[in-house]
């Protein structure tokens, strides 16, 4: 069976149409078959439905996503509430250690994303893969720095991603290799992305995974989850009426 | 006795608005090899350029087939081409040339 590829990080900037659709556009072109976009928590359903249309015409599947930047985990916790069932993929940039830690065992929580030019700040460690594994949040790899640093910065990005990478491993959590980038012209082809991985020593099947399976299970089970016709894990709404 | 090298061949897009000579194209290509890889790695590699259209972005270059994974890596990490924007994508790999050309006309 074909492999479903999917980019679960554009980042494009939404006020301006013309380079969303050109984004969409070059996304089908590239292969993917499933995108996301990083959307404000206060975006209206119109625009959703918009970029869903777009997407429609570029013949790819789009997933809503929203990645939350906040202080303290109260603060999560809240963020989450409002906006679980409006967002199919939720992602958590990581800025904080309490943060991370509550991100990590929240089951709200589909994405651990960390920030890449602040190496002390990268809490991604055996306690955090712990209680990403039990939740089922993935770890989020995002190339856009990875192809855009150079020198000593790329150098210690690519020995914490190895490090975060062979943790990751160890514990079983999903790695999701997105891309992350807002210009079209660093937009890479899955298996391009794939390759990068290389460089933190992610094996050949590990790194398509990263970008085909993991994420495609994410949406698959919350857009499951966000359907009428869902009741629990494994329990849906088949019919309804007076003959059931 | 020496174990005969076999090569890849890669038919690859230039993504940019902008043109570029084969020099300004190679120069990128070797840049990204010994940034990441090194001197050492990039002697490897084995690469040379075979087809280079300039109007139509398009170049055809071989490489050893041990290394094929370095150089997909080494494309992928290509930001600029000559000081200007640019990327470039794999569009067929091949073990022949003859197979490479077959392949893209389809």
């Amino acid at each position: 069976m074909k492999k479903v590829h999917a980019d679960l990080h554009l980042c494009p900037d939404l006020k301006d149409s013309e380079q969303v659709a050109c984004m969409i556009r070059k996304a089908s072109e590239l292969g993917y078959h499933l995108i996301a976009m990083s959307l404000p928590p206060n975006f209206s359903y119109e625009k959703i439905r918009w970029l869903q249309n777009l997407c429609k015409e570029a013949n790819v599947d789009f997933a809503s996503r929203v990645d939350l930047k906040l202080q303290t985990s109260r603060e999560l916790i809240s963020s989450l509430r409002k906006l679980r069932r409006r967002f199919e993929i939720i992602a958590v940039m990581c800025e904080s250690k309490y943060v991370a830690r509550q991100a990590a065992k929240d089951r709200r929580v589909d994405l651990l994303n960390f920030p890449f030019l602040d190496f002390r700040r990268r809490f991604f460690d055996g306690a955090e893969a712990e209680l990403a594994s039990r939740a089922l949040a993935s770890f989020e790899i995002d190339v856009k720095q990875l192809i855009t640093l150079e020198g000593i910065a790329r150098i210690r990005l690519l020995s914490n991603l190895r490090r975060e990478a062979a943790i990751a491993k160890e514990y079983h959590v999903p790695i999701v290799i997105s891309s992350g980038v807002s210009n079209e012209l660093l937009m890479r082809k899955p298996r391009e992305l794939a390759a990068l991985a290389s460089l933190f020593d992610l094996n050949e099947a590990s790194a398509i995974e990263a970008v085909s399976e993991n994420p495609v299970t994410i949406v698959k089970r919350n857009k499951e989850k966000l359907s009428p016709r869902f009741v629990a894990p494994g329990v849906r709404i088949i019919r309804k009426g007076k003959d059931c | 006795m020496l174990k005969r090298v076999r090569r890849r061949y890669l038919a690859l897009e230039i993504d940019s608005d902008e043109v570029f000579s084969s020099k300004e194209f190679m120069d990128a290509f070797w840049g990204a090899v010994l940034k990441l890889y090194g001197e050492y790695g990039a002697s490897w590699i084995g690469l040379s350029l075979i087809d280079y259209d300039m109007e139509k972005r398009f170049a055809v270059i071989r490489t050893a087939h041990t290394t094929l994974g370095m150089v997909r890596t080494a494309l992928a990490s290509i930001t600029r081409i000559g000081n200007k924007p640019a990327a470039i994508h794999i569009s067929t790999v091949s073990g022949t040339i003859k197979a490479l050309y077959k392949k893209i006309k389809q």
